[in-house]
């Protein structure tokens, strides 16, 4: 169990590591709100990248979770809250 | 209505639409791009050598032809690279090639007149080999959710389908070396059947550990250390062949349709096909090579006179080449028919190896050479002519392709010229 916080930098890197990246999309750009079908990544690179968050993070994410999320903030906001009782306990 | 699409078809184009090859795309141990292969093959410059993808020391096989100048980051988006085994990178770039030599731009063809029909025999081992490691050393959380295509038989003809926008009818045929004929005669039926476009032929590369168990458990390898000398088919020293890696991939055209397009050029065209399968061992009756060939020739509506040169499956056990060489002295008369195995330059690609055939007897049409089998010195036990240490010079308007697979399978494919 990791009593870190999950980033975007986090994130930028996990993807990039599991799925890569289009280069048609600037990673390092302003992604927060941008949805993950924009910046090139579909269902499978998604659980690609959740089962990379769950290793590094000693946590375990549900399906919806994931399915849910549509953007970086979303997915990121969702992963803390896995992170966050953790911490506090 | 799929019947009466059928039958408009045929009436509109008759029985035989013809199909053309207007597009090759080449991978091979002995040369990147179908010029740099066509070059060395020429030159007889082998690309067989000890294994460097891995320490074989502790295996009896220890050569094979590697394609080492191969960089997936100099073709392919970094998005793709995650999730491809070797095998499927080599194919996705030599689509690319076989396009860019047709003069088709996919992207701007409607996506349902394009269809991707390939071989494969093993699949992506070296992905697997990682994940299955992964699996063992750390837990399921750590296997790629890829592995879940990125190993299987039919990943180049759909990474092929979705990098250029194909959705015309698609396919994997998986019979191990027969499939490199096996997927383009399929592909011939599709186009035949009204898809003006198909890219066929096969890939395969599986030169990793787990790779390397899995073809040495077939029993056909061959253990010596001297790669001049270590893969000679039809030579009273055959024992067995060098595995290699790559292939070929082509693009095939409703000829019509590729002169209306206004192609820039034709290869030839594929004029025959046939497969058989072996009998039952112990059966007492005849191996099934030789009616394979009759076959193709009858499917391209010609005669043994009229085939140039034979591109030989040349598996170098002794049992295999005395079947391939009956077969091939059977329906050309002794010594009748130039025959090469250029392979011996490249080890056995697997599904890869036919196509690649393939593109060498339509690159020998367009030249009027027939390159040598090197390193073989053919057995008089044979009746069968080799063309061995140097190239040959002659006019070439067809060809005979063989290839087989271990479990009796048997194909052989006509190919031959196209006038203006």
């Amino acid at each position: 169990m990791s009593d870190r916080e999950f980033t975007l930098d986090d994130l930028r890197r996990i993807l990039r590591d599991g799925a890569g990246a289009d280069e048609a999309v600037d990673l390092d750009g302003d992604i927060l709100d941008a949805e993950f079908e924009s910046l090139g990544y579909e269902s499978l690179a998604l659980l690609e990248t959740s089962s990379r968050i769950e290793r590094e993070f000693g946590i375990t994410l549900d399906d919806d979770t994931v399915t849910e999320a549509k953007t970086p903030r979303a997915l990121i906001d969702a992963v803390n809250s896995f992170l966050v009782p953790a911490r506090s306990s | 209505m799929q019947t009466a699409v059928r039958d408009r078809r045929r009436t509109s184009a008759g029985p035989a639409v013809r199909v053309a090859v207007t597009g090759l795309g080449v991978a091979a141990p002995n040369g990147l791009g179908a010029d740099a292969y066509w070059a060395a093959t020429l030159a007889g410059t082998s690309g067989i050598g000890r294994i460097t993808r891995f320490d074989p020391a502790q295996y009896p096989a220890r050569l094979a032809g590697e394609i080492r100048e191969f960089s997936a980051l100099e073709h392919l988006p970094t998005r793709l690279l995650p999730q491809t085994d070797r095998m499927t990178q080599v194919a996705l770039a030599g689509a690319d090639w076989a396009f860019a030599d047709a003069g088709v731009d996919p992207a701007g063809l409607p996506e349902y007149d394009m269809g991707v029909i390939t071989a494969s025999s093993s699949g992506g081992f070296e992905f697997g080999q990682r994940e299955l490691k992964a699996l063992w050393s750390q837990g399921s959380r750590y296997v790629s959710a890829y592995q879940s295509f990125a190993w299987f038989y039919a990943v180049n003809s759909g990474q092929i389908s979705i990098r250029n926008g194909m959705r015309g009818p698609s396919a994997v045929v998986v019979s191990d070396q027969a499939g490199g004929l096996d997927a383009v005669a399929h592909a011939r039926r599709q186009i035949r059947k009204g898809t003006p476009l198909v890219v066929s032929g096969g890939v395969d590369a599986s030169i990793c550990p787990w790779g390397w168990v899995a073809q040495m458990a077939g029993g056909r390898l061959s253990t010596s250390e001297d790669p001049a000398r270590a893969y000679v088919p039809f030579d009273a020293g055959a024992r067995g062949h060098v595995p290699g890696e790559g292939g070929a991939l082509l693009v095939l055209e409703d000829l019509e349709r590729a002169r209306a397009r206004g192609a820039q050029r034709i290869y030839g065209e594929i004029a025959g096909y046939g497969s058989t399968f072996d009998p039952r061992p112990g059966s007492g009756r005849p191996p099934g090579l030789r009616k394979a060939i009759e076959l193709a020739l009858g499917d391209a509506g010609t005669v043994a006179g009229d085939i140039d040169v034979v591109f030989a499956d040349g598996a170098a056990l002794p049992e295999l080449d005395r079947v391939e060489a009956e077969a091939i002295a059977g329906v050309f008369g002794p010594r009748g028919v130039p025959v090469s195995v250029p392979k011996t330059m490249t080890g056995r690609l697997y599904s890869g190896a036919a196509p690649l055939d393939l593109a060498t007897a339509f690159l020998a049409i367009r030249d009027g050479v027939v390159p040598a089998s090197v390193g073989t010195r053919p057995s008089d036990a044979y009746a069968i002519e080799l063309v061995t240490t140097r190239p040959r010079r002659m006019p070439v308007r067809a060809a005979l392709i063989l290839a087989r697979g271990q479990g009796g399978f048997n194909s052989a494919a006509v190919v031959r010229a196209v006038d203006d």
